[in-house]
């Protein structure tokens, strides 16, 4: 007898449970991935597709399935890291020979841009401007230095040339002002 | 107990956490008059000489301009123009070194002033009768920015909106050296008060309290006796601390409330103006001059006498230093700024603007170069010492670390980079140095973030684009194909058409086994056809051998091409003669094609030379639009060759593909020898009517031969290939031509 009531016990909060459990799989259903958000969240968004994937989003999705955290060169060391800290695994460093992180725009010599349209359907955030036949130039501000556009250019008119520093970019040198009182 | 204007109005003081009492040396400056500088030789005035944006120019090169003159324009809210302090013509526009720590140039107008100092129409505004929009405009006009250090555009301060309780006037002056606040209200203070009346009539506060510290009692008594006459100006003397004339601190002091974190004083009630930017307000709206001019204090023991001077806006400053006997040591610096927040100049040539307030020449023993670095002991002398209540030790830790989450956490954003970690660290580390590092580097990560966020939007605006235009693509197609559709299905006609042609198919399905039958009888004829021809060539070959060896003297050469030609040779109608040369035309163009990939893979290696020679002779042509598509042809023929010759191990076939365009632009490109490609454009013309006209005599006939086999000719004979290619290139010629016109 008591272990009738027992089991009944159990089966009624086991029914229950998995009561309240399915109505909240369903009520509190998680639309996507929320690690593919964050990891996407982390990458720099360049578009620029050196990871090997079509963009910042499908790397991120590679990543929550498992890929390898170090194929982002725009993003560096500190990418890597914060990715390492997200995934719970060891930061690794760049899989290829990294040459220095500066960062770089585009720039079309109008002169000799032909109106080709090439290099406008290459980049990735829509930040050349032109039409056919007439100039294209490049929204400095828009570009994120991905270099999708040199390779399709015919003429060979575009070139990445480094962001020059400002005062507001600048960033303090340990040195500036070494200056102590005497008592 | 009383409120906290009550309090206030009783003349209650309070204190903030930490600070230092670093020593003054202000007796050497503030015991003389303000020294009006001389009108130096060279103004260099930066367009943006305040925290915002620069204004548009308004001035060209060459252009003389009058004192007050605008030189840049306002339009947008952050930006105060700047002015022409005396007359005198603008020299050039150029970047020139910014009194930045960075020492980066920046856009600075040099002016040359031609001594007469003369003014442009001046019009002074009566305060009480005009509303505040003008005053508002008339302050942003005047170039009016903080003029305590960090230039904020004043007129947004003035123009707030919120309620304002008190008004700070922040003459506190805590940095050791500086004096040029001490000097104006010693000798000003009655504009001042007036400056004050115009921020009041604009802010309308409960209270204005006029902070100063106790080691100025001549300033303090002489703002007391300007206030006399107002009855809710409050002249408050604050004991000597640095940095008690930081903002917060200051607000902490007089008024015991703290500005929220990430919030500015204003969202409290409180709005504060340092005591220079008064008496430029005053001057701007009663006499209607703008900020041309500033007191800075040059002091430092290499000087012999340190002084307040007035100095023009753009002065360089070693035109400041010789005017005060400036005697220069070895490894001297000079730091624009107090001893605590300033900084080391690059060299002298950088000019005095509105936040300069002080220009320190020291000695090597005055103010000793930093030594070297020690570890962290962790007495927290510094968190002791901070006037933000920060932990600058941890931030420290964080900052080698680079961990700006961290960083963060710890609310480094509330350093207000006074220095008085660095100041009393007994191990000495240059606390603040890493902070602002730190800093600078929190800023650019917040900078990328926001431009990566900008990036993917932009990209998934893109792509949600692109995938609209492929679906209305397919629409619009599916649209198409259901109206084809309808409108067959609509005509009735069509319907009987496609029944009659069923029928018809039907019909011959049924007719199909007889046709099979005929079809085998045509197959048996056609192949007892063939066989009798097969005879009949035997035949004939036979007695050709016999012939044959009847003339055994003849050229052996001639032995091997009748074999090759018995279609020419038995073909004597016209029709087949077109042909002929239609098949000699395309042998001929690929013959023309093997021989410009030889040629292009020989100009590989001299490439640039000879692109450049090309690219020369075609500048020569008188039409440069012409010359310049040349250039840009040769520019993605150059590319394509760097392409076939990265791909080496190409397939012949697509190579040949590859530089099919690429023959076609070296014919665009190489009309430097007109006459020849004219020559060989003739040939041409002559070989195409040979052999349209071709007669059906042997003698033609074996002339077509000889033209139909360029191939062979061509492995013989290297000129005649040669030929061939100038052909091909002379006839893309005719077609660019033709295109062009």
């Amino acid at each position: 007898m008591t272990l009738l009531t027992a089991l009944i016990a159990l089966g009624t909060l086991a029914l229950i449970f998995g009561a309240v459990l399915g109505y909240a799989a369903i009520r509190f259903k998680v639309e996507s991935d929320p690690l593919v958000e964050q990891i996407d969240d982390i990458l720099p968004q360049t578009q620029c597709g050196q990871c090997g994937y079509p963009g910042c989003r499908p790397y991120a999705q590679a990543i929550a399935n498992g890929d390898d955290i170090n194929k982002c060169p725009p993003g560096g060391e500190a990418t890597i890291r914060k990715l390492a800290d997200l995934m719970g695994v060891e930061a690794k460093p760049l899989n290829e020979a990294q040459t220095e992180n500066v960062k770089r725009v585009a720039y079309i010599r109008e002169d000799e841009c032909i109106g080709c349209t090439k290099c406008i359907q290459a980049c990735p955030v829509d930040a050349i401007v032109g039409a056919s036949k007439l100039m294209h130039t490049v929204l400095a501000d828009e570009c994120t230095g991905c270099d999708l556009c040199v390779e399709p250019c015919p003429v060979d008119c575009i070139d990445m040339i480094p962001v020059a520093t400002t005062p507001e970019r600048w960033k303090w040198d340990l040195a500036a002002i070494p200056v102590r009182m005497v008592e | 107990m009383p409120g906290l204007f009550q309090q206030i109005q009783a003349g209650k003081l309070w204190d903030f956490h930490g600070g230092i009492h670093p020593p003054g040396r202000k007796q050497q400056t503030t015991q003389k008059p303000i020294a009006v500088l001389p009108i130096p030789d060279r103004l260099y005035l930066p367009l943006r000489q305040h925290i915002g944006v620069a204004g548009q120019l308004l001035v060209r090169v060459g252009e003389r301009v009058l004192k007050g003159q605008q030189l840049t324009s306002a339009e947008n809210s952050m930006a105060v123009p700047v002015h022409a302090p005396t007359s005198g013509t603008v020299l050039s526009i150029t970047p020139h070194t910014s009194p930045h720590p960075s020492a980066l140039p920046e856009l600075t107008l040099v002016l040359e002033p031609d001594g007469l100092d003369e003014w442009r129409q001046r019009e002074p505004l009566n305060f009480l009768t005009c509303d505040n929009m003008t005053l508002l405009s008339r302050i942003q006009d005047s170039g009016i920015a903080g003029m305590g250090g960090a230039g904020f555009p004043t007129h947004i301060k003035a123009g707030l909106t919120q309620p304002v309780d008190y008004l700070i006037i922040n003459a506190v002056e805590c940095e050791p050296y500086i004096s040029a606040d001490d000097l104006l209200m010693q000798e000003a203070a009655t504009t001042i008060v007036k400056g004050i009346d115009i921020l009041c009539r604009l802010l309308n506060p409960k209270a204005v309290l006029i902070g100063i510290e106790d080691d100025k009692p001549i300033a303090a008594a002489a703002m007391m006796a300007a206030c006399s006459q107002r009855e809710h100006y409050y002249v408050r003397i604050v004991p000597t601390k640095y940095p008690s004339g930081g903002e917060k601190q200051l607000i902490q002091l007089l008024t015991n409330k703290e500005v929220p974190n990430g919030r500015r004083p204003a969202d409290i009630g409180i709005v504060m103006q340092n005591v220079g930017t008064a008496f430029a307000i005053a001057q701007a709206v009663l006499d209607d001059h703008p900020l041309l001019s500033r007191i800075v204090t040059v002091a430092g023991d290499t000087l012999n006498q340190p002084q307040n001077v007035l100095a023009l806006l753009g002065t360089p400053v070693s035109a400041l230093l010789d005017a005060c006997g400036f005697q220069s040591q070895p490894q001297q610096r000079v730091i624009m700024g107090g001893p605590m927040m300033g900084f080391t100049l690059p060299d002298l040539s950088v000019p005095v603007v509105k936040t300069t307030n002080c220009i320190l020449a020291p000695t090597a023993q005055e103010l000793p170069s930093a030594s070297t670095e020690m570890d962290c002991i962790r007495c927290s002398a510094c968190a002791d010492a901070c006037p933000a209540s920060l932990l600058p030790q941890q931030l420290l830790w964080y900052s080698k670390a680079k961990d700006n989450d961290k960083l963060q956490e710890y609310n480094l954003a509330d350093c207000i980079e006074c220095g008085a970690c660095a100041y009393v660290c007994p191990s000495e580390i240059p606390l603040v140095q890493y902070y602002r590092v730190a800093k600078a580097d929190i800023r650019e990560q917040q900078r990328e973030a926001l431009k990566a966020e900008q990036a993917k939007a932009r990209f998934e605006a893109r792509n949600a684009r692109l995938e609209q235009e492929k679906q209305e693509r397919q629409q619009r197609n599916q649209q198409l194909a259901a109206a084809r559709q309808q409108q067959q299905l609509a005509s009735g006609a069509n319907t009987a058409v496609a029944d009659a042609l069923a029928r018809i198919k039907a019909k011959q399905a049924q007719a199909a086994p007889a046709d099979e039958r005929n079809k085998e009888q045509i197959l048996a004829e056609r192949e007892l056809k063939k066989q009798q021809a097969r005879e009949y060539q035997q035949q004939k070959a036979q007695q050709q051998e016999q012939q044959q060896n009847a003339q055994q003297q003849a050229p052996e050469q001639h032995s091997g091409q009748p074999e090759q030609t018995p279609a020419a040779t038995d073909n004597t109608n016209s029709k087949a003669a077109a042909v002929a040369a239609a098949i000699a035309r395309a042998q001929a163009k690929k013959a023309a094609q093997a021989t410009e990939q030889q040629a292009t893979e020989q100009q590989v290696t001299p490439a640039p030379n000879t692109e450049k020679s090309h690219q020369a002779a075609v500048s020569a042509e008188a039409d440069p639009r012409k010359a310049a598509i040349a250039a840009a042809i040769a520019r993605a023929k150059a590319k394509q060759q760097a392409q076939t010759e990265n791909e080496s191990s190409a397939p012949p076939a697509s190579a040949g593909a590859v530089n099919k365009p690429a023959a076609e632009s070296d014919a665009a490109v190489t009309p430097e020898d007109p006459r020849k490609a004219a020559v060989a454009a003739a040939l041409a013309r002559a070989k195409a009517k040979k052999q349209a006209s071709a007669e059906p005599t042997e003698q033609t006939a074996a002339s077509a031969t000889g033209a139909s086999e360029p191939d062979a000719v061509v492995t013989e004979d290297p000129r005649k290939a040669a030929i061939a290619a100038a052909i091909a290139r002379a006839k893309a010629r005719k077609q660019a031509d033709s295109e062009n016109s």
